[in-house]
């Protein structure tokens, strides 16, 4: 009887404890984190979205974009980001890698295919493709390539942009992060931002 | 500089500033938890809690009434989160998703009532915002508070004398949820927040993109659940690619932040231990055992992936398959080592895409029994009862009957403490072992989840269970576990895993706090020197050797060694 008594007692007292704190922890700490989020961090708060001249979203600076035309071929104008297994490719709605292990055939398949077209793509050798050109990231919505993958795609972005493969290169540059001593990652260039502004410049 | 020098330098610079972070907070943070779970004074906020959930917060309770609390609570809110999903149509901020079903709700809701934080489901096209916040959410808060309060009450039976008490449950719960998560998890929140970690209640957006398609911006309210799932060691992703996704980690340096917040209490554990025992040398003892594992697992994992072996890697040139660009191999294994070492459970690369040697150490880093430095409060009552295994074997090796902080090792305490460390492989090796033992499971399990067939499947199964029974949470996430078979059986794993160990460290709490202090003799082993680190060391790696070394040669050893 007693042993009852108590299990029901120890019960409303969870029960009790477990809707004070959705309360405090769900409801009122994401409140708040919201609140402060939209009114002082709004930009950042709201996904870093990046507009047009008209106002238009045209993407977020931090979730890469497919560049490939209705057939899915890449278009040469634009910066080329790496292979991406969310969805049909950058699904925002799907991240995900593929998850494919080191002796996947598929994943062997895979990257001998990609690493042809890229090389087909920019005039090199397969053996001078970098390895972010044919793998694809955890996410599947990485926005970032190497400073080597970048390197590759200028001469011909600047080719079927008519520019100087220095104006290119400047660009590049201008959108390359490099962490402080490596601490945390590794050197890598925003491929969104890269394109958003090589069409600014058309403009 | 070559690609081999600058990884090794930028993951040497990675950990050295995360660990110099860390001995900066150490003292201080330890200090601070030490106070607040000693201190007779409640807070105002506090009293007003006690009065509404109905508790005396100067009582205090039997080891028996402490577990029956903890059970009473988790049974309660993980009805709580079981039901928040089912009814999920009726929910504001749901955005038009079903009602989860049943069996997925039952593992999820398992998962996170027990700082698992194991997903079988995509979160992207599966939960709604209300169910993330006011059911994930507040399990990552108090999960996480439970963790911390087993470990407070060890604590306290290894400080207290001739008591029959070892604290209060709900006290404990409170200040840890109150003083130390939610202060830590604000301020937490505002950085990833300012580094570009979105906190909105959008929905999903459709933008025109630059190549005139059509692209899915997810929103949601990501930030403040990103910092309490790093700081309670939680660690279940808002969205399907976790700490992967840029919405959740966008920069190298919210990279090395999301690395220290999960870090953070687990490593100043150590020293709140020590300050309650009145002894801070035992606590920097714990802090070496820790330390002396973490790097190793994280150096052979650096040196595994960095050499990317196997056919793809090979090809590709490096192992970059399932890894960000912004955190390359080096941002990629020190947060999965860190992940791996604590409760965590949260990615920033696809472990399941890793080289098969390299994608071993997460694994290995799990079956340690996560005590390097482990999740919160698990990772210090996990290593207390692995330092009593390890006294009680010094004992035997000259004779004496061994003591532990002047508490006297006998045979109760060895059979809990044996019992403690049977849970875990018990429920990895079976539960590995029936998904493909029992004909019908195997043919579900080979022919729908497993990803990647072949030795690396039989790894994917294994990593699963070694996840759920650690209550770690992260993944070989190719496997398609949202199944009948690994979502019953991975929620048991994880539902063992997680109450019969704590079941079995509050008993241990409770003999040693009936018993009275026995004065240090020069028989005595010092539990604070060189000598007793590098004896507790060799017991985790003896144990976690014997029992995983036939499974790993059948796995990752195989695929590894062969290619």
């Amino acid at each position: 009887m007693s042993t009852t008594r108590t299990t029901t007692r120890t019960l409303w007292v969870s029960l009790r404890a477990v809707v004070a704190f959705t309360v405090i922890t769900g409801v009122l700490y994401t409140a708040v984190v919201t609140g402060i989020g939209q009114l002082a961090l709004p930009s950042q708060a709201n996904g870093s979205l990046i507009r047009d001249d008209e106002g238009e979203v045209v993407g977020s600076s931090l979730i890469g974009q497919p560049f490939v035309d209705a057939d899915g071929e890449p278009l040469p104008a634009y910066f080329q980001p790496r292979p991406s297994a969310a969805g049909d490719g950058y699904d925002g709605g799907a991240s995900s890698g593929s998850n494919y292990g080191p002796e996947s055939p598929e994943l062997v398949a895979a990257i001998e295919e990609r690493r042809a077209q890229v090389a087909d793509l920019e005039g090199i050798a397969v053996e001078d493709v970098p390895a972010d050109a044919v793998t694809a990231s955890a996410s599947g919505l990485d926005p970032h390539i190497s400073p080597e993958y970048a390197a590759i795609q200028v001469d011909r972005v600047a080719e079927e942009r008519g520019l100087a493969a220095s104006v290119v290169e400047d660009l590049v540059a201008a959108h390359t992060t490099v962490p402080p001593a490596g601490i945390g990652g590794s050197p890598v260039v925003n491929v969104v931002e890269l394109n958003v502004a090589l069409d600014g410049l058309a403009g | 500089m070559d690609a081999t020098a600058s990884a090794w330098l930028s993951g040497g610079l990675s950990l050295l500033t995360v660990l110099v972070a860390l001995a900066l907070v150490h003292r201080p943070l330890g200090d601070f938890l030490a106070h607040t779970y000693t201190s007779k004074r409640d807070l105002r906020v506090e009293r007003g809690l006690y009065r509404v959930i109905g508790v005396d917060s100067s009582s205090e309770q039997t080891w028996q009434a402490y577990a029956r609390a903890i059970l009473g609570f988790s049974v309660v809110g993980m009805l709580a989160v079981y039901m928040l999903q089912r009814l999920q149509t009726v929910l504001p901020y749901s955005l038009d998703l079903p009602a989860v079903p049943e069996v997925l709700s039952f593992n999820t809701a398992a998962s996170f009532t027990t700082n698992t934080n194991w997903q079988s489901y995509s979160p992207d096209v599966t939960l709604g915002y209300t169910v993330q916040l006011a059911g994930l959410v507040v399990q990552n808060f108090v999960s996480a508070a439970v963790g911390m309060a087993v470990a407070v009450a060890l604590v306290r039976g290894l400080a207290y004398r001739r008591s029959g008490t070892i604290g209060n449950f709900w006290v404990d719960l409170t200040r840890g949820t109150i003083r130390v998560l939610l202060p830590i998890s604000l301020l937490g929140a505002l950085v990833l927040l300012a580094g570009g970690v979105i906190q909105n209640f959008a929905g999903f957006q459709d933008v025109g993109t630059l190549a005139g398609l059509t692209q899915v911006l997810p929103g949601g309210p990501v930030a403040s659940q990103e910092a309490i799932r790093l700081i309670g060691t939680n660690g279940g992703g808002f969205f399907n690619a976790n700490s992967a996704h840029p919405f959740e980690n966008p920069a190298a340096w919210t990279n090395v932040l999301q690395i220290l917040l999960l870090l953070l209490i687990p490593s100043a554990m150590p020293r709140m231990f020590g300050t309650m025992v009145g002894d801070s040398r035992q606590g920097y003892a714990i802090v070496a055992v820790m330390g002396a594992l973490f790097l190793a697992i994280w150096a052979a994992a650096m040196a595994f992936e960095i050499g990317g072996a196997g056919t793809a890697p090979q090809l590709a040139g490096a192992a970059m398959e399932g890894k960000e660009a912004r955190f390359g191999i080096a941002g990629s294994v020190l947060f999965g080592i860190a992940t791996t070492g604590t409760s965590t459970g949260a990615v920033n690369s696809m472990h399941d895409s890793y080289t098969a040697l390299g994608g071993m150490m997460p694994l290995l880093n799990m079956m340690l029994g996560e005590v390097a430095p482990g999740g919160v409060g698990a990772g210090l009552y996990g290593i207390l009862v692995l330092s009593i295994i390890a006294v009680f074997i010094a004992g035997l090796l000259v004779g004496r009957t061994p003591e532990y902080l002047g508490k006297k090792i006998t045979a109760t305490q060895i059979k809990l403490a044996s019992l403690y460390i049977l849970v875990t492989p018990a429920l990895v090796l079976i539960g590995t072992a029936l998904s493909f033992a029992i004909p019908a499971v195997r043919e579900d399990v080979e022919g729908t989840s497993i990803w990647n067939p072949g030795v690396h499947g039989l790894t994917e199964v294994l990593y699963a269970f070694t996840s759920a029974a650690n209550n770690n949470g992260s993944a070989f996430a190719g496997l398609t576990a949202n199944t009948d078979w690994f979502n019953s059986a991975l929620g048991v794993a994880m539902l063992l895993g997680r109450f019969l160990p704590i079941i079995l460290v509050l008993a241990l709490a409770g003999s040693f706090a009936a018993q009275d202090h026995v004065p240090a003799t020069a028989g005595t082993l010092p539990t604070h020197r060189p000598l007793f680190v590098g004896l507790t060391v060799g017991v985790i790696i003896l144990v976690t050797a014997l029992t995983y070394f036939p499974v790993l040669a059948l796995g990752p050893l195989a695929e590894g060694l062969v290619a």
